[in-house]
């Protein structure tokens, strides 16, 4: 008798993880990695941070710990922890208990439960994501029982922000919907607003009942300064509005496969907040009963410890200055190297990635004849480069833009 | 806190009024409309209500406020026979030596990093499951008929099997048994299924009705889902024998029925993990298909670690692989990819022959002790004399004992002998120890002697 699964097609390999797979069965002793986003140190290793593996010790080697079920909404001084980096320890919104924070699987995690929570609770269920946004993003949405609209965001002439599309499209958006917003280092393309066009956003999603959601992936990353990165979620808490937080600590504590984040949903009362935490306790128990422990215990442990919490701080500026120096050799080397166009966009760009501008030709060419791997979008993880493989970056984008249209 | 930003200019601050300016320049060749009709909103600071203030406030979880009404009761002699986790005979919270061996392995290896794991979860820890729940031998597994991945324990591996059925399998109805574990209905519906019963517990002989459970199943429409405790029934304990278990199997079969097997208590029911398998491995020695749902939270103490295991069996190994393509698509908008360190200490302990003993006989320790608290209290409740057949105590199997009490008796054993289970009469047996049978002995007879 046949299998009842017998019609079920083969799923196409994710395309942003499926870059690693080719790049792992690709033989050629030059190849490069610029696919997922996933930090990497000058000689091109993973990097566990020391204070997390400090942290980690310390969880390990109490005996006192145990391994019992933590409660629905994750551990709570993780929560209340992860709420202060995000909005700030003086916010008002924590000051007045109208934060309500659930420990997520990460960023995904966490915007997936305030989908789904949205979708039961929430008047309007479309949500505009901005375009090109992180591929996994509409999905999420859409399983989450949300529409998605886009809403003009890159603009491929200046390769910067189309902030016009951007304020009529939000602009036209219905009253009341939801707005994804990268809260720093946009992804993919590295194009932030400046802290005056935010103010202009805020006004006008403010003006027109927008609830805004935040992803908030890169804090500290992007530009090396935690408060900074921060501010555009911190000004719209600060007019005493509602808006959605996912926060993920994957890079930024590189816990990446510990898949630690916090949803936080900022309302307009303590009451409403504890309402609204309830609720997403019904979302989570039918999904996965309770988060995991581990990854969640080590970001408490350092957040906690302000020894920790410095080391933690200079450790970061260090990933992000590494970044940002990588940006500045690209640039200077295909400036050096007289490459056609106006390359000022790598260092104008900020976070993990650039969006280069190439075309999905001129990317398969550069995997073919150089055996660098990066997203069909054009997208490459600074991350994922260093001093001595700039150079080979460097050639295969020369050949690429005069070679290949 | 900030007023209203669009309020009069003579309030606003010089800022405000500078981007204010800077927006009507901007807008100036769009809808002048649009400009000033800009206002508060009740996402705004200042005025307007929260847009969420129509919401309820949810009520606690039946199972787990059983453990927050518990922590709030200041009575010295409480007892807490709510959640299903394993207490020692002191009444501790219980991690197992040989996780604290594998946990200090992992963290002492400097070589090891925190990188995403595949979306399906660690390759290894996958194969090791499905041998430990298949057994090492199973031909579904030398034929590469089965897809297994790495889900967050019991509950993760249900939702996410139960959104691939909703999306690719012909039959959108999933069969649970009556009763069943709380969270099963509220899995299946939000995965997209549609959830029916059949009929399962006796309350006349606190056992199986089995007459019952096949007329239902026979019952149901061709291809339907069931969902079967592999062993150790939540909440009642009540399994059936070997012999019912193969009815049950033909039954199913005949009917194109598909097996949804959750198997949250290996090897911590009888203290042997082959014998805890015994039924599913039944299922897919007759070569069918099925899904299994496992779970490492009890038999490994690894609850807050949330690790568990998806398996898929399949007809063909081809079949297999389209399978797992398409769960990825499940758990990737989902939360991306598994937490990597509980499913670690997991490999560890499974690969390694030593560890994998030690774990066995550690386990095995904790089922016996379950079974001692079973017979200490039926003994208690014969050596008072308490009215009724006890027997069930002895004879249901697993973490769970279905006492028969009615809410109304567990009500009157929580106010007067401060003893908390879930409101079915649910009894915790991991919850007990030699120390505590007594009181609790005490209390079924109160209430059953009295006119409750």
């Amino acid at each position: 008798m046949d299998s009842v699964f017998s019609n079920v097609d083969r799923a196409p390999e994710d395309p942003i993880l499926g870059v690693t797979v080719a790049y792992n069965n690709d033989p050629s002793p030059a190849k490069l990695n610029l696919g997922v986003g996933a930090y990497r140190t000058e000689e091109g290793k993973p990097l566990v941070l020391d204070v997390v593996r400090r942290a980690e010790q310390q969880l390990v080697n109490d005996p006192s710990r145990v391994k019992e079920y933590i409660p629905i909404a994750g551990l709570a001084d993780f929560n209340k922890l992860s709420a202060k980096l995000i909005l700030g320890a003086d916010s008002p919104a924590i000051q007045e208990s109208r934060v309500a924070t659930i420990q997520c699987l990460s960023g995904t995690g966490s915007l997936r439960v305030g989908a789904e929570f949205l979708k039961k609770h929430y008047h309007q269920s479309v949500i505009f994501i901005p375009k090109p946004t992180w591929g996994n993003h509409p999905k999420v949405f859409n399983l989450a029982g949300l529409s998605v609209e886009y809403y003009r965001y890159y603009d491929p002439a200046t390769r910067g922000l189309d902030f016009q599309g951007l304020l009529e499209d939000l602009g036209a958006a219905p009253s009341g919907a939801i707005v994804l917003l990268h809260a720093c280092a946009h992804n993919p393309t590295g194009v932030d607003p400046t802290p005056e066009e935010w103010e202009q956003i805020r006004q006008l999603i403010r003006s027109k009942s927008l609830l805004p959601f935040f992803d908030s992936a890169y804090q500290g990353f992007a530009s090396g300064s935690l408060d900074t990165d921060a501010h555009s979620v911190r000004t719209f808490v600060a007019d005493g509005g509602e808006c959605l937080i996912a926060q993920s600590y994957a890079k930024n504590m590189g816990l990446y496969g510990e898949r630690v984040g916090a949803l936080s949903i900022v309302c307009k009362s303590a009451d409403v907040a504890s309402k609204v935490e309830s609720q997403v306790k019904l979302v989570v128990r039918p999904m996965y009963s309770s988060p995991p422990i581990h990854g969640a215990s080590i970001v408490a442990t350092i957040l906690k410890n302000s020894d920790m919490y410095n080391d933690w701080t200079i450790e970061l500026k260090g990933m992000a200055d590494r970044i940002i120096s990588m940006r500045q050799q690209l640039f200077d080397a295909l400036k050096a190297k007289g490459t056609p166009g106006d390359w000022s966009h790598i260092i104008k760009q900020i976070g993990m990635f650039t969006f280069t501008g190439l075309n999905k030709e001129q990317v398969v060419f550069m995997t073919k004849e150089y055996h660098i791997y990066m997203t069909s979008d054009g997208r490459i993880s600074m991350a994922g480069l260093s001093t001595k493989t700039v150079p080979h970056l460097v050639e295969a984008i020369h050949a690429a833009v005069t070679r290949v249209d | 806190m900030k007023t209203n930003q669009f309020s009069s200019s003579s309030s606003s601050s010089p800022s405000d009024r500078r981007i204010g300016a800077l927006l009507r320049h901007l807008t100036a060749e769009t809808d002048a409309d649009r400009v000033s009709s800009v206002f508060a909103s009740p996402t705004s600071g200042g005025t307007g209500g929260s847009v969420f203030a129509h919401l309820v406030q949810a009520p606690e979880d039946p199972i787990l406020g059983v453990t927050v009404a518990y922590n709030k009761d200041p009575s010295p002699i409480k007892l807490n026979l709510g959640v299903g986790a394993y207490r020692t005979e002191e009444g501790k919270p219980l991690v197992l030596n040989v996780v604290r061996k594998a946990e200090q392995q992992l963290v002492n290896d400097r070589s090891r990093i925190k990188e995403y794991l595949p979306i399906v979860g660690l390759g290894e820890f996958n194969k090791l499951s499905a041998k430990l729940i298949l057994g090492a031998d199973s031909p579904a597994i030398r034929e590469n008929r089965v897809t297994t991945v790495e889900c967050l324990s019991g509950t993760g591996s249900l939702r996410v099997g139960g959104e691939f059925l909703a999306r690719h399998y012909h039959q959108k109805t999933i069969y649970i048994p009556q009763p069943t574990w709380g969270n099963h209905p509220k899995i299946f519906t939000l995965a997209g299924l549609s959830v029916k019963t059949y009929r399962y517990y006796d309350p006349s002989t606190r056992g199986l009705n089995f007459q019952g459970l096949l007329e239902d199943l026979g019952a149901a429409p061709q291809g339907s889902i069931v969902l079967l405790h592999a062993c150790a029934h939540n909440p009642t304990g009540v399994d059936p024998t070997l012999e019912q278990w193969e009815q049950i199997r033909k039954l199913m079969r005949s009917k194109g029925l598909m097996p949804f097997f959750d198997s949250a208590y290996q090897g911590f029911a009888s203290g042997s993990l082959d014998t805890d398998a015994k039924p599913i491995r039944m299922f897919v020695a007759d070569g069918g298909e099925l899904l299994v749902a496992q779970s490492y939270a009890k038999n490994m103490g690894l609850y807050g670690e949330r690790v568990g295991a998806l398996s898929i069996v399949c007809k063909a190994a081809d079949v297999a692989g389209r399978v797992e393509s398409q769960l990825k698509l499940v758990i990737r908008p989902m939360y991306s990819n598994p937490p990597i360190h509980g499913a670690s200490i997991v490999a560890v302990i499974l690969r390694d022959r030593n560890l994998f003993n030690e774990w066995t006989l550690e386990l095995k320790a904790m089922a016996d002790r379950i079974i001692s608290m079973r017979k200490q209290l039926f003994e208690a409740l014969r050596s008072r004399g308490t009215p009724g057949d006890w027997t069930h105590i002895i004879k249901q199997i697993g973490m769970f004992t279905f006492t028969g009490l009615n809410p109304a008796q567990v009500a009157f054993m929580t106010k007067e002998y401060h003893i908390y289970m879930t409101s079915d009469g649910r009894i915790s047996m991991a919850g007990l120890s030699s120390k505590t049978v007594p009181h609790l002995a005490d209390a079924i007879h109160a209430v059953v002697t009295k006119a409750v």
